[in-house]
């Protein structure tokens, strides 16, 4: 198999606030179908990188490569090959949940077939004619999978993906964001033990400092404990 | 903070003193650099010229009379604050294209500066309108029209970099707003000129001014941009010279200085953008060494300030 | 995030062609079942989307919005309706002529349209509108063509209430007769109204005081246009035989259009950025 260049690339990246950073001296490699695991307490800068890695924020200092594209310089070469669930769904309220991933769809030069497909794939088929405003919040987290999706990003930023979707609902997304989807993902997780393990790469984030970076299978617990302390 | 070829002579100075030997710069002299004091004493000595020309040299104006001298004031006023206007919309794209926050301080310096000598103009305008017609405001002089449209304009633009907190973006949409406006400054003259009668004294626009008073107004012209360029060099050193200050203070005072206060000024160290890596001097607060894992105490050999800090 | 000029100049971003060799793709078929994830046959054509496609989108979706929640557009309608009861007892006139009544006017339809300015970008603020358009492959500036579009649609249907009411409440002369010509002019204030207000509304939706900033700003960049559509109108509302061609005003009120939108939209990027 060719040497594929890497999917993620950062080397010392800065971010700051103001004068604080969230992020100060970052540097990873991930190859392409891996998945990374961000781990942290809150405010550790995790969701800066996974903006960052968007292309949403611009670094202050260091190098950002994302699917050998370098940023900021060459963003406009990646959008459209990331997809992001964030916090927010990005949906409209007051549109339904078709209206919202049609809208997504327009931009991002998909067919109304694939809306389909993807609402299909989430199990919303039913309850997509319904405003966004009225679905349940884990509904709503299944619609935003489906927005994530929608133009088969090569790059998933998940940020707690499974967050307010019951086991089932859980398991109906897995194809889409799971490990068996087989795209590259960088997954931000508040639950330890989980976020370990379904990562290939765990890293640690601690005041936007690297705390902790290592394969998945040579993690121990009481390190990825002491991240929360 | 980098040193341009344009930067102010107070900050040259104190990074020359600060960069080149442990030598200790005497505080007065890092902050008032020799350029500068020639600068202000240029100006006064113009300034003064300007005004004994004005009031002694330049002959009385037939109609007019005594007051038409205001005219030496009122204009060469106008026209260097609205310069300074449309010179902040150039700075403010130069911030937008570098991303270094010492444009954006350039520019809100420039606004600030030609805010002021536009309240003086509105002043002395109003003053002449009195003398003349016998209003303190007349509506159908297209020239002090416009004038207050702009004035209104600009001073909004503190107020919007006052409502906005992450400074970054306060600095870009700074930027945004005084390229908008300064490219409005032109638009606006024209549009009002167009509405209005032509009442405003049009000294200037007859092109025969008499020998004594077009040099007795050129020598004003000068005398005020002077003035303007001297003003703004002195808030540009004591902006810098305020923020190494605070630089300082959060080196002795390490993690627990006070988190920075909501303030409509630009930053100068934080948030210099992506641009700034690459520009010599350019990370001079602590975390702008790109170094990963590096505390703020060894960013101490980064700064300028460093070596006095016991 | 650095602009890229180049870009501005085909109108469209560059996307890389997508589907490097020996990227994986999301397996057919799950545990889920037939309903799960179907084949997807060959991989989506991507193209990244032309302008007119984009900003067309951006319209729709803005237009859908604005029917579901019906917050800008009859808030509006409504607004002038009261102002104009309100010029009534202010001015203590039954009715209104000229220079007057095109003042009256055109200060009431500036103050209707700061509402919905206001309101321009707050579902995107808050909804993560902005994120949507930043994360597509897209040319931002769809946005502000888009929303100014939108915003010409609702000034528009602002003065189908509005301008009727007016000639029945408060006009002296009749409104037949000047209502071809008035409408030339208003049209060129409503795209004026539309750009202007599109950029100060961006500009001021991500500050704590949007409410107070846009209207701060607008007002003072929206002189040229108040100026010109006054001395337009003017003639058009009084009740004498209208003389004069008003080409001068629409001339000023065009220009300031077309310099004003230039403007907006060379510095319209930095506003999108975080």
């Amino acid at each position: 198999m060719p040497r594929v260049p890497p999917a993620l690339k950062l080397d010392r990246v800065v971010r700051r606030y103001g004068e604080r950073e969230a992020l100060a001296g970052v540097s990873l490699e991930l190859a392409q179908g891996q998945t990374l695991g961000v781990l942290g307490s809150n405010g550790a800068g995790k969701t800066t990188l996974l903006r960052l890695l968007a292309t949403l924020l611009s670094p202050h200092a260091g190098g950002v490569e994302v699917l050998g594209a370098s940023l900021p310089s060459q963003a406009w070469a990646v959008r459209g090959r990331i997809g992001l669930l964030a916090h927010e769904p990005l949906l409209y309220r007051e549109l339904t949940a078709r209206e919202n991933l049609t809208f997504h769809a327009r931009l991002h030069g998909v067919g109304p077939r694939r809306v389909e497909e993807v609402l299909e794939a989430v199990g919303m088929t039913m309850r997509a004619a319904e405003p966004v405003r009225t679905l349940s919040r884990g509904m709503v987290q299944r619609v935003a999978v489906a927005r994530a999706v929608l133009h088969d990003p090569e790059l998933l930023l998940l940020d707690e993906p499974r967050a307010n979707l019951d086991p089932a609902a859980a398991e109906l997304v897995e194809p889409l964001i799971g490990a068996e989807s087989g795209r590259t993902r960088v997954i931000v997780s508040h639950d330890p033990r989980g976020g370990v393990a379904e990562a290939d790469l765990v890293l640690g984030l601690r005041g936007g400092r690297t705390a902790l970076l290592a394969p998945a299978e040579q993690v121990r617990q009481e390190d990825v404990m002491e991240l929360y302390r | 903070m980098s040193t341009g070829s344009r930067q102010p002579a107070g900050s040259t100075e104190i990074r020359r003193g600060a960069d080149q030997s442990p030598r200790q710069t005497q505080p007065r002299g890092a902050l008032y650099g020799g350029s500068l004091r020639t600068l202000s004493i240029a100006s006064v000595v113009m300034v003064g010229l300007a005004l004994g020309m004005a009031f002694f040299y330049a002959p009385e104006e037939a109609t007019e009379g005594f007051l038409q001298r205001i005219f030496y004031l009122h204009v060469p006023l106008a026209i260097v604050c609205l310069s300074g206007f449309v010179a902040a919309g150039a700075m403010a794209i130069m911030h937008l294209r570098t991303r270094e926050a010492r444009w954006d301080l350039r520019s809100y310096v420039a606004i600030h500066m030609s805010l002021i000598f536009g309240v003086g103009v509105l002043i002395c305008g109003s003053i002449w309108a009195k003398g003349s017609w016998g209003h303190w405001w007349v509506w159908s002089e297209p020239t002090l029209v416009s004038f207050l449209i702009v004035i209104l304009l600009y001073a909004t633009y503190q107020p919007l970099r006052f409502s906005i907190e992450d400074p970054e973006r306060q600095a870009r949409y700074a930027s945004v707003f005084a390229i908008t406006a300064g490219a409005f400054v032109p638009l606006n003259f024209i549009a009002v000129r167009l509405s209005t009668a032509y009442l405003h004294p049009r000294v200037l626009g007859t092109g025969k001014l008499p020998g004594p008073m077009a040099l007795t107004f050129v020598i004003s012209l000068i005398a005020f941009a002077l003035l303007y360029v001297t003003l703004w060099r002195f808030e540009m050193t004591a902006k810098h010279a305020r923020w190494q200050l605070k630089a300082l203070r959060r080196r002795l005072s390490g993690e627990d200085a006070p988190a920075r206060r909501r303030s409509a000024e630009p930053e100068l160290g934080a948030g210099l953008g992506t641009g700034a890596p690459g520009v010599p001097g350019a990370g001079v607060g602590p975390g702008a060494d790109p170094a990963p894992g590096l505390r703020p105490e060894p960013a101490l050999t980064t700064n300028n300030l460093g070596r006095q800090a016991p | 995030m650095s602009v890229q000029p180049a870009r501005r100049l085909d109108g469209e971003p560059d996307n890389r062609p997508h589907g490097s060799p020996g990227e994986p793709h999301a397996g057919p078929g799950g545990p889920t079942g037939p309903g799960g994830e179907p084949a997807r046959g060959p991989r989506h054509p991507k193209t990244p989307p032309r302008l007119p496609a984009v900003v067309m989108a951006l319209l729709r979706k803005e237009l859908l919005v604005e029917l579901r929640t019906l917050e800008s557009v009859p808030g509006m309608a409504l607004f002038s309706l009261s102002t104009f009861v309100v010029f009534h007892f202010a001015l203590n006139r039954s009715s209104v002529e000229g220079d007057l009544a095109a003042g009256i006017l055109l200060v009431t339809l500036l103050f209707a349209g700061m509402l919905g300015i206001n309101r321009l970008f707050v579902a995107d603020e808050e909804q993560g509108g902005f994120d949507a358009l930043l994360l597509a492959p897209v040319d931002r500036s769809a946005m502000l063509i888009a929303k100014a579009a939108a915003m010409t649609i609702y000034l528009v249907v602002l003065e189908i209430v509005a301008v009727p009411a007016f000639g029945l409440l408060l006009l002296g002369s009749s409104l037949g007769n000047a209502l071809p010509d008035l409408i030339g002019v208003l049209a060129l204030v409503d795209v004026g109204l539309a750009v202007i207000g599109t950029f100060v509304a961006a500009l001021a939706v991500k500050t704590r005081a949007r409410d107070l900033i846009g209207p701060l700003i607008a007002l003072p960049l929206l002189v040229p246009i108040a100026i010109g559509a006054s001395r337009a109108c003017a003639p058009l509302l009084s009740s004498g035989p209208h003389t004069g061609s008003g080409v001068r005003w629409l001339l000023l009120i065009g220009l300031y259009d077309l310099v004003f939108g230039l403007i907006a939209y060379a510095v319209f990027d930095f506003l999108l950025e975080d």
